[in-house]
C-alpha cells in the first residue's frame, strides 16, 4: 500500500559551498576561537563544557538522527573512552595519545556487543538494552577495583604537545574546539558519503533501503560504532580535562541531557544539534536554584518539544 | 549450596519474581495492542507505590496499618494510577500515533522523565518509610521462615495476573484487545472503538504496575522515586524472556528472572552488587538466541 510518495531529503546533495552557510559558520568560528581572550575563566569553563556537549550531540546524532535509532545509554560509550585513556595513562604510565586509538577499539567492542545481536530486532529493543548498558557500565566502574570504585580514578595525567603541557581551562577550551570542528567535518563527509546515505535511506524506509540492497543490519551497526567512537575520543579528553573522573559523570541523566541536546535543535542536522548542544550545556547555569526541580524542567522540555516542535527549535526546512 | 539456601532463595526468587511478572505483564499488554513499548511503564510502578503510601496513611489513621489499610492502599493506586496511564495515552501517545517511531519513542521517554522528575520535586529525592504491622508470622520449614505476608503476596499477584488473563480471553472487551493486536485497522472497520480499547488497555497495565509497587512498597517497607528505573529495565529482562506480548510469557519469564536474579546472586563469584549485571546479561543472552522469547512470537520489525 502507497499512502504518499516519498521523497528523499536534498540534504544527499552537496550544499556545503553556499555564502548562506559560509559566512555565518566563520563568524561563529571567529568569535569561538576569540573568545578565552575575552572571556573570564568561567565563561571559558562554560564554554569548554558547550564544545565537549557539542562534540557528544553531534556523535548520537549519527545514531539517532542519521540513522534513526534511540541510544539511550550514550554516557556509557563517554564512560568507556574516559575509562580507558585514565586507567592506561593513571596506572600504566601510557602517553595520553596513544590511549586515543585504545580507547576507540573498545568503544568499538562494546558497540558491537550491545549493538550486534540487538539491532537485529526492533527499535525500541535498542533503547531498552541501551539504558541497561549505560547502567551497567556505570555499575561495573563503581566495583571494580581498577576503576577506583565508587570515589574514582584520580592522578590522571594531562596531555602534552609538542612539549607543551595542556594545564589551563583556556588550554582545554582550544583543545575541545579542534575536536569539536574535527567531528564537524567528519560528520559533514559522512552525510554525503555512501554510507550517510545509506542511514538516510534506512532512517526514511527501511523497507525499501533494504529492497535498493542496503543491508540493514550493518548499516546500523556502522552508525552505531561511528557514534560510540567518538564519544569515547570526547571521553578521553574530558578524563584529561578533569584529571578525576568518577561513576557518577556518566549516569543515565548524562545521556538524558545528549539525547536533549540533539532533539531540541533539530535531528540529524549539524547546526540545529551545535544549538541543542549549546542550550544542554547553559542549562545548568539557568537553573542553578531551581535544585531537585532541575530534572523535571529538562523532561518538560523535552516532552514539550516532542509534542509541540518535533523536528527542533532550528528545523530542516530540506525534508 | 545447602538445601536450606536453596528453599530461602527459592522462596525470595518467587516474592521478587511475581513483582517482575505483574509490571512485565502490564508492559506486554500495552506492546500488544500499540506495538511499542511504554517507556513511562517503570515510573507508572513507582507513582503507584507512592500513591499507596500516601492512601496507607490517610486510611491508616481509621483502620489501623494492618491488611485492610494495604487492600485500601492497593484499590485506590490501582484506579488512580490506572486513570494517570488513561491521561498519559491521551495527551502523550495518541497524538503521536501515526508520528515517526523515533518519535513516538522520545515523547514516551519524556514522559517517563516528567514522572520521575515530578517524584524526585514532590519528594526531594527522600526514601519514604511504608511502616506496616503485616509482622512476621508464618510457618518454618526445616530452618527457612516464609511469613504470611510473603505468601499472601505472591498469592495476590498471581490473583490478579489470573483475573488479567480471563479478561482477555473470556470477556467482550478482551476479546476486542486481543483483535487490535492483531489488527487495528481491521478492528476499526469491524465496529470495534480503537481509541477505547487502547484507553482500556493502559488503564489496565498501568493498575496492575500500580498494584505491583503497592506490594513491592509495603513488602520492602520503603519507597524512592528511582525505584522505577530499575523495575522497568528488569520488567522488560521479563517481557523478552517470556516473549513479548504474550500474558502467560510475561508470568513466566517474572518468575524464572526472580528465581535466576536469587539465585544468580548467591553464586560465590557472582555477589548481589553484580546482580544487575547478571540479569542484563542474561537478557542479552536471551536477545541473541531466542529473541522471540520463551512464548512469544516474531518480533522482527516490520514497517
Amino acid at each position: 500500500m502507497i499512502d504518499e510518495v516519498r521523497t528523499m531529503p536534498a540534504a544527499v546533495q552537496p550544499q556545503l559551498m553556499r555564502w548562506s552557510v559560509v559566512l555565518p559558520g566563520l563568524a561563529a568560528l571567529a568569535c569561538a576561537l576569540v573568545l578565552p581572550q575575552f572571556a573570564n575563566a568561567y565563561v571559558t569553563e562554560v564554554a569548554t563544557t558547550a564544545l565537549l556537549y557539542i562534540v557528544l550531540c553531534l556523535g548520537l546524532n549519527i545514531v539517532v538522527g542519521y540513522a534513526g535509532l534511540l541510544d539511550l545509554g550514550y554516557a556509557a560509550f563517554f564512560a568507556v573512552g574516559a575509562y580507558t585513556s585514565g586507567i592506561l595513562t593513571a596506572e600504566f604510565g601510557f602517553n595520553f595519545w596513544l590511549t586515543i586509538p585504545v580507547a576507540m577499539a573498545t568503544a568499538c567492542v562494546a558497540g558491537i556487543i550491545i549493538g550486534a545481536p540487538t539491532l537485529r530486532l526492533r527499535s525500541d529493543y535498542l533503547a531498552i538494552v541501551t539504558l541497561g548498558f549505560g547502567e551497567i557500565v556505570r555499575i561495573i566502574a563503581r566495583n571494580l577495583d581498577i576503576t577506583g570504585g565508587a570515589s574514582g580514578l584520580v592522578g590522571i595525567e594531562r596531555p602534552e604537545i609538542f612539549g607543551f603541557k595542556l594545564m589551563q581551562v583556556q588550554h582545554f577550551y582550544y583543545a575541545f574546539l579542534v575536536l569539536a570542528l574535527l567531528t564537524a567535518f567528519v560528520c559533514l563527509s559522512i552525510e554525503r558519503s555512501r554510507m550517510g546515505r545509506a542511514w538516510f535511506y534506512v532512517r526514511y524506509d527501511e523497507d525499501a533501503a533494504a529492497g535498493i540492497g542496503i543491508n540493514r543490519v550493518t548499516a546500523k551497526l556502522q552508525a552505531y560504532m561511528m557514534g560510540a567512537v567518538i564519544a569515547s575520543v570526547a571521553g578521553c579528553l574530558y578524563a584529561a580535562k578533569m584529571t578525576a573522573i568518577s561513576p557518577e559523570s556518566f549516569t543515565f541523566n548524562q545521556s538524558l541531557l545528549i539525547l536533549l541536546g540533539v532533539v531540541l535543535g533539530g535531528m540529524g542536522r549539524i547546526p540545529g544539534v551545535v544549538l541543542g548542544a549549546i542550550l544542554v550545556a547553559l542549562l545548568p547555569e539557568v537553573l542553578r536554584g531551581a535544585g531537585t526541580y532541575r530534572p523535571l524542567v529538562t523532561a518538560v522540555a523535552l516532552l514539550a518539544i516532542m509534542l509541540f516542535r518535533p523536528n527542533g527549535l532550528w528545523p530542516d526546512k530540506r525534508v | 549450596m545447602t538445601l536450606d539456601l536453596v528453599i530461602q532463595q527459592l522462596v525470595n526468587g518467587l516474592i521478587v519474581g511475581s513483582f517482575y511478572a505483574l509490571i512485565a505483564l502490564g508492559y506486554s499488554m500495552v506492546f500488544g495492542v500499540i506495538k511499542l513499548l511504554n517507556f513511562a511503564h517503570g515510573d507508572i510502578y513507582m507513582s503507584g507505590a507512592f500513591v499507596g503510601l500516601i492512601v496507607f496513611s490517610f486510611v491508616g489513621i481509621w483502620v489501623g496499618n494492618g491488611w485492610l489499610g494495604v487492600v485500601c492502599a492497593l484499590l485506590v493506586s490501582m484506579l488512580a494510577v490506572g486513570l494517570l496511564g488513561v491521561v498519559i495515552e491521551r495527551f502523550v501517545y495518541r497524538p503521536m500515533r501515526n508520528a515517526p517511531r523515533l518519535s513516538i519513542l522520545i515523547t514516551a521517554l519524556g514522559a517517563s522523565m516528567v514522572l520521575n522528575g515530578t517524584a524526585l520535586a514532590l519528594t526531594g529525592g527522600r526514601h519514604y518509610a511504608f511502616n506496616t504491622d503485616l509482622g512476621f508470622a508464618g510457618v518454618d520449614i526445616s530452618t527457612v521462615h516464609i511469613t504470611y505476608t510473603q505468601m499472601v503476596l505472591v498469592a495476590a499477584s498471581i490473583a490478579l495476573m489470573a483475573g488479567m488473563q480471563a479478561f482477555v480471553s473470556r470477556t467482550m472487551y478482551g476479546k476486542a484487545m486481543r483483535a487490535v493486536s492483531i489488527d487495528m485497522g481491521a478492528s476499526r472497520l469491524m465496529g470495534i472503538d480503537v481509541d477505547r480499547v487502547i484507553a482500556l488497555t493502559f488503564f489496565m497495565g498501568s493498575a496492575l504496575a500500580a498494584g505491583g509497587g503497592v506490594m513491592a512498597g509495603a513488602y520492602y517497607g520503603s519507597v524512592h522515586f528511582f525505584m522505577g528505573f530499575i523495575m522497568g529495565l528488569k520488567a522488560f529482562t521479563a517481557a523478552v524472556i517470556g516473549g513479548i506480548g504474550s500474558v502467560p510469557g510475561a508470568m513466566l519469564g517474572g518468575l524464572l528472572l526472580g528465581l535466576l536474579e536469587a539465585f544468580g546472586s548467591s553464586l560465590p563469584f557472582v555477589g548481589s552488587e553484580w546482580r544487575d549485571v547478571f540479569v542484563f546479561g542474561a537478557l542479552i543472552l536471551f536477545l541473541v538466541f531466542k529473541p522471540t522469547g520463551l512464548l512469544g512470537r516474531s518480533v522482527v520489525e516490520r514497517v
